[in-house]
């Protein structure tokens, strides 16, 4: 079975180190996040991470949920385990403290999610959905919608869902059917069906809060006459108590390639009482607020599922013993040896590790963007932090699960045969981190949305918030003495960005599908820039504390190493990305649909 | 009635412990180090007996370098309410601990010491055995089940064979054995206020505790390396071979 230990080595370098959270002390929640306070509470998280939430997810994947007459159940063990992690007070981590929470920051928040995601990534979604209802609802209920959810939603008694999804629309919901019918009381009757609405039935906690997306007759048609509803499945009395079961039923689950530990369901609304939230035909302001956060938090996903994945092929690689090093025996002891020997089993397990820790320190720094973006006294910082997140989110959900899932594959990769066998769990990584490429706007989607929505936003406004930091990073830092390692290499996969970027703006203004042709490439050309941005300033942190006479040599050392291969393996594809998007999409463009 | 629970800061049990070099000791550099799993266990129990209403205050005491705090804080996460740090960086035998917290009970006058029945760095077993007789009270060893009745405490041991239950006048000392109970998860709220909670630093001269050395290590070894076994063709030879060659029949 697989094993996991949480990377908390790195995370208190990141933070502490990379990010210097202790200098964000005037911030809201950050004057508690010393580095001793931090060390303990990821230590806490990471061992119940690790001891309680972990050793359930091959259960989870082998017994999957279960439908009987409506009622959802969830693998054994998830139950107990919920209830432990509500218990320590986990799921408020970084909630407002006014509904319970202990208003840590966010960047925190994102810490814990990818441990838990790492250590049970189907568990995780449970409190995942809750947190983006609890998003939703934060930022757009009505003061009694607030006091009435939000407690019980932070201490995890009750869980939230996300219904956008319908048989006829998942993309493009505009084409949304499900109906709201206001009624005299102010409430709305809700009429439709949803499906693959994950978290959507369970036994986990007494109520479900559903966040749905209906259409209220006579408004505006298409996505513009989109309204949001709180729909619960217990209707809830003004004191909290439960009431009666309201008009929405789990019609089925479905049977799917990855999760199997969360409940993937058609919910049926049949008359079911809903309340709007926020303001009526604007609901996809609303759902936003929710689907940002979602989305960074599938981008977590990929990156947690390739670090679990990493661990057990780093354990098996040392341990499975085949063939001889090309340069001589290693292990003269035994029959051969390990395949850790071998450059291209390196070759993998350093992909793996360059990706997954150069995402861990690009997450965070959104994280951190979104606590400035939330809490920072002055506008002008608010608003610069909030642009660069909206830049990054579609970076974040699209690329960290693409090379996610590679990164499952190349881990099960080296397990060979053993790694194709379902008891030995590195396939479930597999299909587990499908999953995170195509929920919450397909990477597709993600990649259309950078190019069209988030380059033209305020004539590029968005875009200068990561071009200026980068360019002053490159010129402070080219000619010292990590400039010819670090610094050039990044440099020029920038020059390519910006050349990328150019064609894009300039050719996208001219034929739309010309953007669309370069968007894939052009995120992924992107991303990895954003990448080398964050390696080449840990590279440079790394370096300083090895000249300080740093304890910690080997992870320092192991920093640098590291880096130095993405430098050399992983960045230079941006050539080759930029290649792509300068061919332009009249090949794609050119045959008639009769013809593929 | 206080509770008092020595807690040690030892290698982390999961810790693949290494010789270092030159056999003077263990190879401590850069190892994950944690709280005594049975100290766990003795500040579990604590806390228990004041969710029960037995206890009033529950005081945890470390004795080692500035970072036992770190193992401090852990149990004050998990619910006890003080802390006290002796520091040294000298090496402290089980005679000196036994006599700085003799010193401590003097100060705090605690109804029920916890111990570990050993810290899992130099299974000594002799701490807890040793402050009962400085501080000339009972002693319930490798307990395996607590009742608090009165002034008297109830103790089932863990001892060869099977259990034991013996009934003791408090205060007294209580060293914990693996079953006695399952140690919590420290919750988020419990862990942010664990930071806030009083700890008073200490030391063993403020204490007027002698703290050298009794015993001298001569060297530290790892176990020998298993060998390779042979297979016997048949249980003859398997019984020759145990009395000829391993000389254990
Ligand atoms: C396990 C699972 C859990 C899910 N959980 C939830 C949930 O909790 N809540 C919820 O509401 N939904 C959920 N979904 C639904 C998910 O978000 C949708 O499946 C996803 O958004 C894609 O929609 P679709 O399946 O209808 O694909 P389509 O929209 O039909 O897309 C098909 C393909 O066409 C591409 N495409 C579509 N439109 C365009 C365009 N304009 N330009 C370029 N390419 C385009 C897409 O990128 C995709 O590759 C879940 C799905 C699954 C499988």
């Amino acid at each position: 079975m697989p094993t996991y230990k949480a990377p908390l080595r790195d995370f208190r370098f990141l933070l502490n180190d990379l990010l210097n959270i202790q200098n964000y002390g005037n911030l809201p929640g950050f004057a508690e996040a010393t580095p001793d306070m931090v060390d303990a509470v990821l230590d806490g998280s990471a061992q119940l991470m690790e001891e309680v939430i972990a050793p359930l997810n091959q259960v989870g994947d082998l017994e999957g949920c279960k439908l009987d007459n409506g009622v959802v159940t969830t693998p054994t063990g998830f139950k107990a385990a919920y209830k432990t992690y509500c218990e320590g007070g986990w799921n408020g981590l970084t909630a407002d403290p006014e509904y319970g929470g202990q208003g840590l920051p966010h960047v925190l928040g994102l810490a814990m999610s990818e441990m838990m995601t790492s250590a049970n990534m189907a568990f995780g979604m449970y409190p995942g959905l809750s947190h983006g209802a609890y998003e939703a609802i934060h930022a757009w209920g009505t003061d009694e919608q607030k006091k009435l959810y939000l407690p019980r939603i932070v201490s995890g008694e009750w869980s939230g869902t996300m219904n956008l999804t319908e048989p006829h629309c998942g993309t493009d919901l505009g084409l949304l059917r499900t109906k709201a019918e206001p009624q005299a009381d102010g409430s709305y009757k809700i009429t439709g069906t949803k499906i693959f609405i994950s978290a959507g039935e369970h036994d986990l906690t007494s109520n479900i809060i559903h966040l749905v997306l209906a259409k209220v007759p006579g408004g505006p048609a298409g996505i513009k006459g989109i309204s949001l509803f709180i729909v619960p499945k217990f209707m809830v009395n003004a004191d909290g108590s439960l009431g009666a079961r309201n008009g929405v039923m789990c019609g089925s689950l479905e049977h799917k390639m990855g999760i199997h530990g969360n409940a993937t369901c058609v919910l049926n609304y049949d008359g079911a009482t809903g309340y709007l939230i926020g303001e009526k035909h604007k609901g996809m302001r609303a759902m936003f607020t929710m689907m940002n956060a979602a989305r960074l938090g599938v981008g977590m996903q990929g990156l947690a599922v390739a670090e679990i994945a990493y661990q057990n092929a780093v354990s098996y690689a040392k341990d499975r013993v085949q063939g001889r090093s090309l340069t001589g025996t290693k292990d003269a002891g035994k029959p051969a040896d390990p395949i850790i020997v071998h450059p291209d089993i390196r070759r993998m397990l350093l992909t793996i590790r360059a990706f997954t820790e150069g995402a861990r320190a690009l997450a965070l720094w959104t994280g951190i963007n979104i606590d400035l973006a939330n809490k920072h006294p002055d506008p002008a910082q608010r608003q610069a932090a909030d642009d660069l997140v909206a830049l990054l989110t579609p970076m974040v959900k699209s690329y960290l699960t693409d090379a996610g899932y590679e990164s499952a594959t190349m881990a099960q990769q080296v397990w060979g045969g053993h790694g194709y066998i379902r008891e030995n769990g590195m396939e479930q990584f597999v299909r587990d981190a499908r999953i995170a490429m195509i929920y919450e706007g397909a990477n597709g989607i993600q990649a259309l949305d950078l190019v069209g929505r988030k380059l033209p936003t305020g004539m590029g406004r968005l875009l200068r918030r990561f071009f200026h930091p980068v360019e002053q990073f490159i010129q402070e830092n080219v000619a010292g003495p990590a400039g010819k390692d670090f610094v050039m290499p990044l440099a020029k996969a920038f020059a390519r960005l910006q050349q990328a970027t150019a064609y894009v703006a300039e050719q996208g203004l001219k034929n739309p599908d010309e953007a669309g042709a370069a968007s894939s490439d052009y995120l992924r050309l992107f991303a990895l820039v954003a990448l080398g941005h964050m390696w080449a300033q840990k590279a440079l942190v790394a370096q300083a504390k090895l000249n300080d006479g740093a304890q910690d040599r080997a992870f320092y050392e192991t920093k640098l190493v590291t880096a130095r291969f993405f430098m050399e393996r992983l960045l230079p594809d941006t050539g080759s990305l930029l290649a792509k998007v300068q061919a332009g999409g009249r090949t794609m463009m050119a045959l008639d649909a009769a013809n593929f | 009635m206080k509770v008092l629970v020595a807690v040690k800061r030892v290698v982390d049990y999961n810790v693949k412990v290494r010789v270092k070099a030159d056999g003077t000791g263990v190879d401590l550099a850069n190892v994950k180090m944690s709280m005594n799993p049975f100290d766990e266990i003795g500040v579990e129990e604590a806390v228990r007996l004041k969710e029960a209403g037995k206890a009033t205050e529950v005081i945890v005491v470390s004795i080692g370098p500035a970072q036992a705090q770190e193992t401090l804080r852990t149990a004050l996460a998990m619910g006890a309410d003080r802390g006290i740090l002796i520091k040294t960086d000298a090496e402290v035998q089980p005679l000196a601990v036994a006599k700085l917290l003799k010193a401590v009970c003097d100060a705090e006058q605690p109804g029920l010491v916890i111990t570990g029945k050993q810290a899992i760095d130099d299974d000594s077993n002799q701490t807890g055995q040793m402050l009962a007789a400085l501080w000339g009270r009972p002693q319930a060893t490798f307990a395996n089940k607590l009742f608090i009745e009165g002034d008297k405490a109830k103790v089932v041991r863990e001892i060869d064979g099977g259990l034991q239950t013996v009934e003791i006048d408090l205060p007294a000392v209580l060293t914990t054995d693996l079953r006695l109970n399952e140690p919590r998860y420290a919750s988020l709220p419990n862990i942010m206020k664990a930071k806030k909670k009083p700890i008073d630093e200490k030391t063993p001269e403020s204490l007027g505790v002698d703290i050298a050395s009794r015993l001298k290590v001569l060297k530290v070894a790892e176990p020998p390396k298993r060998v390779a076994g042979v297979k016997v063709p048949d249980v003859a030879t398997l019984v020759q071979k145990l009395k000829t060659e391993a000389g254990v029949i």
